[in-house]
């Protein structure tokens, strides 16, 4: 596109927000109960997030490797891509974290948690909660009617961001695998904010807290390497 | 976009000499037993009425049956008020495919002017994405196809008056939007046989008076107006005022009125195109395109007015 500099985030905005939020309602309706399946996921994830299971990393990312994959057929290419012609692309990112998460989290077991008393872990621990408790009431709060919410693993912001807790939990930090969440809360945000929505700064700043927990965990990890170094 | 402050002596001019020029005078033809206004296009005398319907987000509505129903009763409204042009694109998400359903709820209306544009790249791709678009809307063929942006638009150009030389569309042209690239448009104009330039021009927003607008009379090329409204912002921006009394003059009762006439108003324009997603907008929109219409004095005093606002 030439000329890129004169084009603002208002001209890639291809529909009203009263569509937007319609999609939502409608998806809703045509997956129904599926939500109650996906709130179960979420609560199976967050029991072992606080369990010592030696094979909790496995399970939690092939649970969220199956919501990732589900939001991106389901809603990014059934749904959004009616809509916005780059959804194909996001439900491409979306299959892609799937499969990250897959080999990174099952095939190579690398998805390790900490048992214990840890802050970064507990902080983690709080976005994923946020993300599956407080993240559906949002909307409604916002003066969107319970038709239109977003529930996680089934919505892709709520589903991103308990990814950012999960990994901003995790004993490590994973940065291949926190790329495609942290891309989409940015690409959700900006087209939240240029819909005017009052809770457009909600994903990004769950965004932000868990890559300031990531980064964190990252510094405290090199630091323990360079101890055990010496 | 630049904005510029102040009605231009040149554009003043250029308009008073326009006003006086007989083959672009405004023409009515009968609406439901009231005349609507139209103008010929230039390139072949065939005439339209001087506001259309635009498609950008408002029929971006995807699978929603409910969504679709309501622009398909938009159109309604449109065609029984004597709309001819609609406009859409590839870029514009369901918008096609919305507007080909609301052709069929509607039985086909003949008066339809289908105005759609070529939007990928390279433009080898042109011809399979206008196909697409062809089967999207349901026609046989459309009225008028456009380089939508100018991507790729020599490659578009090419493939497009081949079309036309074979009839598969009667009308042929280029788009830009929000002042982009007028240097370009207005080479292409020089150099290029078009039927239509698609531009964005307000009453705030008049930068294509200086230039392109001229050209577009001197070389006998259709001018299309986009972003009337600039996406609904200067009705926004207007409603917090009270029309004035001075407006009852061109026959206006509303604010959509008011700036609709004011581009329609202007010689070089063969068209403009609201878009919206509400029946009695379209009524509104479509009631610019009757009665009187303002003269160049006139439209001094509509920009000086909404520049103080």
């Amino acid at each position: 596109m030439s000329e890129w500099w004169t084009y603002s985030l208002s001209d890639f905005l291809l529909f009203s927000p009263r569509i937007y939020y319609r999609l939502f309602e409608l998806y809703n309706a045509a997956i129904w109960p599926l939500q109650i399946l996906a709130l179960a996921l979420g609560a199976a994830i967050f029991g072992l997030l606080l369990s010592g299971v030696i094979w909790r990393g496995r399970a939690i990312a092939a649970m969220l490797a199956a919501c990732w994959l589900w939001v991106g057929w389901a809603y990014l290419l059934q749904r959004y891509d009616t809509i916005n012609w780059a959804a194909s692309y996001f439900a491409a990112g979306f299959a892609a974290e799937a499969m990250l998460m897959s080999w990174i989290g099952i095939i190579r077991d690398r998805l390790g948690f900490r048992s214990g008393a840890d802050a970064a872990g507990a902080a983690g621990r709080c976005i994923f909660l946020f993300a599956l408790v407080v993240f559906p009431l949002i909307g409604p709060l916002a003066g969107r009617p319970w038709t239109q919410v977003e529930v996680f693993g089934v919505a892709p912001d709520p589903t991103a961001i308990a990814t950012l807790g999960v990994l901003a939990a995790a004993h490590r930090p994973h940065w291949p695998l926190l790329v495609i969440p942290l891309v989409w809360s940015t690409i959700s945000g900006a087209t939240l904010w240029t819909m005017q929505s009052p809770d457009a700064m909600v994903v990004p700043m769950a965004a932000a807290l868990a890559l300031v927990v990531a980064g964190w965990k990252a510094l405290a990890w090199a630091r323990q390497a360079s101890r055990e170094g010496t | 976009m630049r904005k510029r402050e102040h009605l231009s002596r040149r554009s003043l001019l250029g308009a008073l000499a326009a006003a006086g020029t007989a083959v672009l005078r405004p023409r009515p033809a009968l609406s439901q037993g009231r005349a609507i206004i139209t103008r010929p296009i230039p390139s072949t005398g065939e005439t339209l009425p001087v506001v259309g319907l635009g498609s950008w987000i408002t029929f971006n509505v995807g699978d929603d049956i409910i969504a679709r129903d309501a622009c398909a009763e938009v159109m309604r409204a449109f065609f029984a008020a004597g709309g001819r042009m609609i406009d859409s694109s590839p870029m514009y998400g369901s918008s096609q495919k919305v507007i080909g359903y609301g052709l069929g709820r509607l039985d086909r209306p003949p008066a339809v002017f289908s105005a759609d544009k070529v939007w990928i790249s390279p433009g080898s791709r042109g011809a399979g994405q206008i196909e697409a678009s062809r089967r999207y809307w349901g026609v046989p063929r459309f009225d008028l196809l456009q380089v939508h942006n100018l991507l790729s638009w020599e490659e578009h150009l090419r493939t497009l008056r081949a079309m036309k030389a074979a009839g598969q569309v009667r009308y042929i042209g280029i788009t830009t939007s929000e002042g982009r690239r007028h240097r370009e448009v207005e080479q292409i104009m020089r150099t290029q046989p078009l039927d239509f330039v698609q531009v964005t021009y307000n009453v705030l927003d008049r930068e294509v008076e200086d230039r392109i607008l001229p050209l577009a009379r001197e070389r006998g090329i259709g001018v299309i107006v986009n972003r009337p409204f600039r996406e609904g912002e200067l009705i926004r921006r207007m409603a917090r005022h009270p029309l004035p009394a001075w407006a009852a003059e061109i026959d206006c009762a509303n604010w959509a009125q008011f700036l609709l006439k004011f581009i329609v108003s202007h010689p070089a324009v063969t068209c403009a195109i609201p878009a919206t997603t509400r029946v009695d907008h379209v009524r509104e929109n479509m009631g610019a395109a009757h009665d009187r219409l303002p003269d160049a004095s006139m439209r001094a005093r509509m920009v000086a007015h909404v520049e103080k606002l």
